[in-house]
């Protein structure tokens, strides 16, 4: 693993209307490495993923990856350039097939789609059961593969993925553990942002937690699994 | 379950393709006692291909849209002001006269219908700016607004000696030949396929599905949505130029706004994201509208008249078949389901396997 940053944050602040929903974080995502972004409900860890994804404008600050600024692209350009997101609750196209759902997933390039497929199918054998299947068919966790496996079709550098464990029963949540696991091991990035800070933490390289838009810590996963603070507010684990 | 070999259902398309070019060679040639069926016919091929491209914005991209009276007016328009042949313009705009650049402009048929495709999607690209913004319900609203506006300009005196206002056009050429129409109707709605069948057209079910996981993957959704929309456009302005042409003659009373109500009604009736049933649903719905003028006759059994058979009443009861349909094919007759040999072989199977289970000591058929 090398150490050279893939995506730089610098102070970025994002406001929706009055409200200040991220107040001014800066964040690194070395290559190669795990990074999750932990935090409760309103904390703005969403809004960053989609702030960087080029769905929601930024009031100020910077977002460099691989040396160009993604502030001001359109989310188009953004996935061209490798930035994938997998958004939160799933959203797979229901009413299509498994395949039509792993097309759509490519269509940012024309390359041939079978080289992808395959990679996507090996990643995840059950989606090639299911390729006919709609998609609205498929159980929650089946559904969470064939999100990644969408985003995966698009070829990304970096993954980014909001709250993939949100609303599955708690065996299929460590199986999607796992999947993100072996998605990085492939070679690909993964921004994290995640509620369940346990499991999050666990397989993270680096993890920062934020709180009402601001980062009020960060660490290495270990680090911040062993650390009080968080054990408090995020484990559900009182002090002795 | 078992499919059919690709080279058996290319075979059974063909065939079937070949026994309605038949049918229609053989009813316009024998033009005298076929002429009123050959003209719902017509009016039907007209019809679904306004209904396919309502169904490629509605039920393939999910906006909803109710201008098509408008934009079927755009094309018709400019179709009969480039084909009325010169020598009969004057007596066409006897009242106030043509403008003098359109006096003399004529264009052949196959241009004439392009141009007007092509001014109904210049126009669609226009109103799909401000429009494509809006949801559902609004969207609706903006562009019936819009479908509005285009007929009360049709109609406006100051644009007498363009579209000869509330007095319409009339001395349209007729189409050269019957089976044009159909050759046309079928050509615009092989090109609606293959755009549905692209890259774009799974972009465009992509943002019906989910527009945020859409755009996660990059599908712009402007720039998808403004491109079905003119795309839709463009067919809907052709498909309006053809009813101008097998009119023969239009006034702006013929968009009202009734005419996208019926496209609509095909559209729902078929199945929303349906090819194959928009194009059911117009034959079904043109015909059976001739058909029940049975209803509209007084009608006298055994000396006693039969109440309620009048001028009208037709209506009546297309409207109670209308409503038992949309009653018991909650989704349309096709639902989103496409007309496929495979469907009707498995449907035969379940036929023959229930059959075959009524009936003990037979084996009944593979499953799956």
């Amino acid at each position: 693993m090398s150490n050279e940053r893939l995506l730089t944050i610098e102070d970025l602040r994002v406001d929706y209307g009055g409200i200040h929903a991220v107040k001014g974080i800066s964040i690194d995502v070395p290559k190669d490495r795990i990074i999750t972004l932990i935090g409760s409900n309103g904390a703005g860890k969403s809004t960053t993923l989609r702030t960087i994804a080029g769905v929601v404008k930024a009031t100020s600050g910077s977002i460099c990856f691989e040396g160009n600024e993604l502030i001001g692209k359109t989310p188009d350009e953004i996935v061209s350039m490798g930035i994938t997101l997998v958004p939160e609750g799933r959203r797979v196209f229901e009413n299509l097939t498994v395949l039509e759902n792993l097309k759509i997933g490519a269509f940012i390039h024309k390359y041939k789609l079978d080289d992808d497929l395959e990679r996507v199918y090996h990643l995840f054998p059950r989606l090639r059961e299911r390729a006919w299947q709609l998609a609205g068919t498929l159980s929650g966790g089946e559904q969470q593969m064939l999100a990644v496996g969408r985003a995966l079709m698009s070829r990304p550098k970096l993954l980014m993925m909001d709250e993939p464990s949100l609303g599955l029963a708690p065996l299929i949540v460590k199986d999607i553990f796992d999947i993100i696991r072996t998605v990085n091991r492939e070679g690909i990035t993964v921004l994290l942002v995640e509620q369940n800070a346990n499991q999050a933490l666990k397989i993270a390289d680096y993890a920062y937690v934020l709180e009402t838009g601001d980062i009020s810590m960060q660490g290495s996963g270990n680090e911040l699994l062993a650390d009080e603070r968080i054990r408090e507010a995020y484990l559900g684990k009182r002090k002795e | 379950m078992k499919t059919l070999d690709k080279k058996i259902t290319y075979l059974l398309s063909a065939g079937l393709l070949a026994a309605a070019i038949m049918v229609l060679l053989y009813m316009d040639h024998n033009r005298t006692t076929y002429n009123y069926s050959l003209s719902i016919l017509q009016r039907s091929a007209i019809y679904a291909v306004a209904a396919v491209a309502m169904n490629l914005l509605t039920g393939f991209t999910g906006l909803f849209s109710l201008g098509q009276a408008g934009f079927m007016a755009i094309g018709a328009y400019t179709v009969a002001i480039l084909t009325i042949p010169v020598a009969q313009r004057p007596s066409v705009y006897y009242i106030s006269g043509i403008a003098e650049p359109l006096a003399q402009a004529t264009a052949p048929l196959w241009a004439a219908l392009l141009l007007g495709g092509l001014f109904a999607a210049l126009l669609g690209f226009f109103i799909g700016y401000p429009v494509l913004r809006l949801k559902s319900d609004y969207l609706a609203i903006a562009t019936l607004g819009f479908s509005e506006i285009i007929r009360a300009f049709i109609a406006a005196p100051m644009l007498n000696r363009v579209t000869n206002g509330s007095y319409g056009l009339k001395s349209i050429p007729g189409f050269p030949s019957t089976l044009m129409v159909f050759l046309i109707s079928g050509l615009c709605i092989f090109l609606m396929v293959l755009v549905i069948r692209s890259s774009y057209g799974r972009a465009f079910q992509a943002i019906r599905e989910d527009e945020i996981a859409a755009e996660s993957m990059g599908i712009g959704l402007f720039k998808h949505k403004q491109m079905a929309f003119v795309i839709s456009c463009f067919f809907t302005g052709i498909s309006g130029g053809m009813l101008a042409v097998f009119m023969r003659s239009i006034d702006s009373k013929t968009f009202q706004i009734g005419l996208t109500y019926d496209i609509l009604l095909i559209v729902v009736l078929g199945g929303i994201g349906s090819i194959t049933g928009s194009v059911l649903g117009s034959f079904l719905m043109t015909a059976g509208r001739e058909w029940l003028r049975f209803f509209d006759n007084p009608l006298t059994i055994a000396g006693v008249q039969v109440p309620l058979f009048r001028t009208g009443f037709r209506m009546v009861i297309f409207s109670l078949i209308l409503m038992a349909v949309v009653l018991y094919y909650r989704k349309g007759l096709m639902g989103t389901k496409e007309f496929s040999w495979n469907g009707i072989y498995a449907f035969l199977q379940r036929l023959g396997q229930k059959r075959s289970k009524t009936r003990p000591g037979k084996e009944g058929g593979n499953d799956e």
